[in-house]
């Protein structure tokens, strides 16, 4: 065979001449990977130190006694000296819900409404889908005061549900389920019927368990959606009791004077990225999928 | 695209689709039609009295020099953004995908910064580049730069534009990958028996079969940099120093939650929808040659 001959390494042959330019692929990825990495190094740093050092600008590049102490502090909300703050604990807590309340109302909320598109037809179903398609062109960001009227208008400012509800419908979702919904054979559909399956049957029992990987790579993506919302939280809670850690940690900071209680502000971030970042870490192969899946 | 085989079901449909729709309806479409009814009505604050004024909100914007500066910030900031973002991200996916030792690795870690909330990457560039605190922001003034992003509208625009991109490298390099591994081994293979070096190929070869996702890439980075960065703007700078930093997105927050101008903020509203529109337009037209939505 042609192929195993040329695959077949000469009996002698000189070790492969070293040259420097074949550093610098390694060089620019490197620098890359520090680039990124750097300012989340130098969080690290800082929460390991007192507030006095960094104040004075005295922070060393490498890692002082004291991270437990300022993460204790940061999750307790007790300890600084000069920013008082809702307990990180707290402000996770409201993060984690907002987040996974996101996640999994975006999904099944956008799983049912793919699935009475693309399985059913009913009067209107174009309406409902162009609808829903909509909402791609109408982001938060461009209606910040009518939508908080709506949401005040129902009582819903400073709860849960005010900060999860508005930010649930998704048409990148449901397009995504459309689409993978579409390439489901017939037969697998005919199959059911004849044995006689019913629709949520079908559903539950054959749908949902072959949208697995769909799930898990669209939970990866809006998760970090939702842990990362700014400007919604920022308008619709107002009591320190509800901020999000993505808000308490840049109340926290203010007008960024130096003496402030940078030790505990970067203990709470460090904190605040764990989440996220554990997810991605942890999930980045339904990340990746889930990225290159929803957007074509 | 139609399926065959279908369910029967006359309230079936419509009960799975009513959450979505609700929720559409409430907090999308309503407010959505409130923005534009505001846009051509004057109100006073307490919404006691109210005015049908025609376009004249959408002159007073339009013709205020500070909204047309707010404009040429956003084209800018935009700009940087994304040719910082997609041009990074570009070299380092082009590079993770050839066969070097450790190409799994640099993925991961160039992956990470996916997770930054943008207000959180705000504070991971704050902490770093204040002006005393912060061990760049300090070394540079050592060197007698002057630098301080608090006072300097120039560098507060390089800040911003540094801690908006660094997520979206991230992102970018995701999608880079992905376009990379597409294209065809043998194609490349073939040039390089030709005597092409991997510059060579790079340019004459990749870029060219990579255009469909860098022009993909291009109107997403554009949509993150005008919509998605209000938090780190906002933790940052608060679009100063002066007017320095203040986006599109910044002025609608500024002008209809802090100053309470109804009327001004919905016009700006307005505007934003049809720019919205306008980029998603572009990209689904572009993506319809792939993709068929009906």
């Amino acid at each position: 065979m042609s192929a195993s001959l040329l695959d077949q390494a000469p009996a002698k042959v000189a070790p492969a001449r070293f040259r420097p330019l074949d550093l610098l692929p390694h060089a620019v990825l490197v620098l890359g990977v520090l680039l990124l990495g750097f300012p989340l190094y130098m969080v690290f740093i800082g929460a390991t130190w007192d507030a006095g050092t960094i104040a004075r600008g005295n922070l060393p590049l490498t890692p002082g006694p004291l991270l437990l102490d300022n993460l204790a502090h940061a999750w307790t909300g007790t300890g600084g000296e000069r920013v008082m703050h809702t307990p990180v604990r707290v402000m996770m807590w409201n993060s984690l819900v907002m987040a996974l309340a996101i996640a999994v109302g975006k999904i099944a909320i956008s799983i049912i409404s793919a699935y009475a598109i693309a399985f059913f037809r009913f009067p209107l179903r174009m309406v409902f889908f162009w609808m829903i398609f909509i909402t791609l062109m109408l982001p938060v960001e461009v209606r910040i005061v009518p939508t908080y009227e709506v949401v005040a208008g129902f009582g819903m400012v400073d709860s849960y549900a005010g900060l999860t509800i508005p930010l649930i419908a998704s048409a990148t979702a449901t397009l995504l389920f459309r689409q993978f919904f579409l390439t489901v054979p017939d037969e697998l559909v005919e199959a059911a019927k004849i044995d006689g399956a019913g629709p949520l049957r079908f559903f539950l029992d054959v749908l949902l368990p072959l949208s697995r990987t769909n799930i898990a790579a669209l939970f990866v993506i809006l998760f970090i959606y939702g842990w990362n919302q700014y400007l919604w939280p920022l308008l619709v809670t107002s009591s320190g009791d509800m901020d999000t850690v993505v808000i308490g940690v840049t109340k926290m900071i203010g007008t960024g004077e130096a003496a402030t209680d940078w030790n505990i502000i970067m203990a709470a971030t460090l904190l605040a990225l764990l989440p996220p970042v554990a997810v991605v870490a942890l999930m980045q192969r339904w990340l990746v999928k889930g990225l290159v899946d929803s957007e074509k | 695209m139609q399926r065959r085989a279908i369910f029967k079901g006359r309230l079936l449909p419509y009960l799975l689709l009513a959450p979505q729709v609700a929720v559409t309806v409430l907090f999308f479409l309503w407010p959505a039609g409130r923005a534009l009814w505001q846009s051509v009505h004057l109100q006073d604050p307490f919404g006691l009295y109210s005015e049908f004024v025609w376009f004249e909100n959408f002159q007073a914007v339009l013709s205020d020099p500070n909204y047309l500066g707010t404009v040429q910030v956003s084209v800018l900031f935009s700009a940087a953004v994304a040719g910082l973002s997609l041009s990074v991200a570009l070299l380092l996916a082009a590079l993770a995908d050839t066969k070097i030792r450790g190409a799994g690795l640099y993925k991961s870690l160039l992956i990470w910064p996916y997770a930054l909330a943008p207000a959180i990457a705000a504070v991971l560039f704050l902490f770093v580049f204040n002006p005393e605190i912060g061990l760049l922001g300090r070394a540079m003034n050592g060197m007698g730069l002057g630098w301080d992003y608090r006072l300097n509208g120039g560098q507060a625009l390089l800040m911003v534009v540094l801690a908006a991109s660094a997520k979206q490298i991230s992102y970018n390099f995701i999608f880079f990958l992905a376009g990379l591994q597409a294209i065809p081994r043998s194609v490349l293979e073939a040039a390089s028996i030709d005597g092409a070096g991997p510059v060579r190929r790079f340019f004459t070869i990749t870029f060219p079969l990579l255009s469909p996702t860098t022009f993909f890439l291009l109107v997403v980075n554009v949509v993150y940099a005008f919509f998605e960065t209000f938090g780190t703007i906002h933790a940052l700078t608060r679009g100063g120093p002066g007017k320095s930093t203040e986006t599109l997105i910044y002025r609608v927050y500024q002008d209809g939650v802090v100053s309470n101008d109804l009327g001004g903020s919905s016009a700006q509203s307005v505007i934003l929808m049809v720019i919205v529109i306008a980029l998603t337009a572009i990209q689904f037209r572009f993506i319809e040659r792939k993709v068929h939505y009906a």
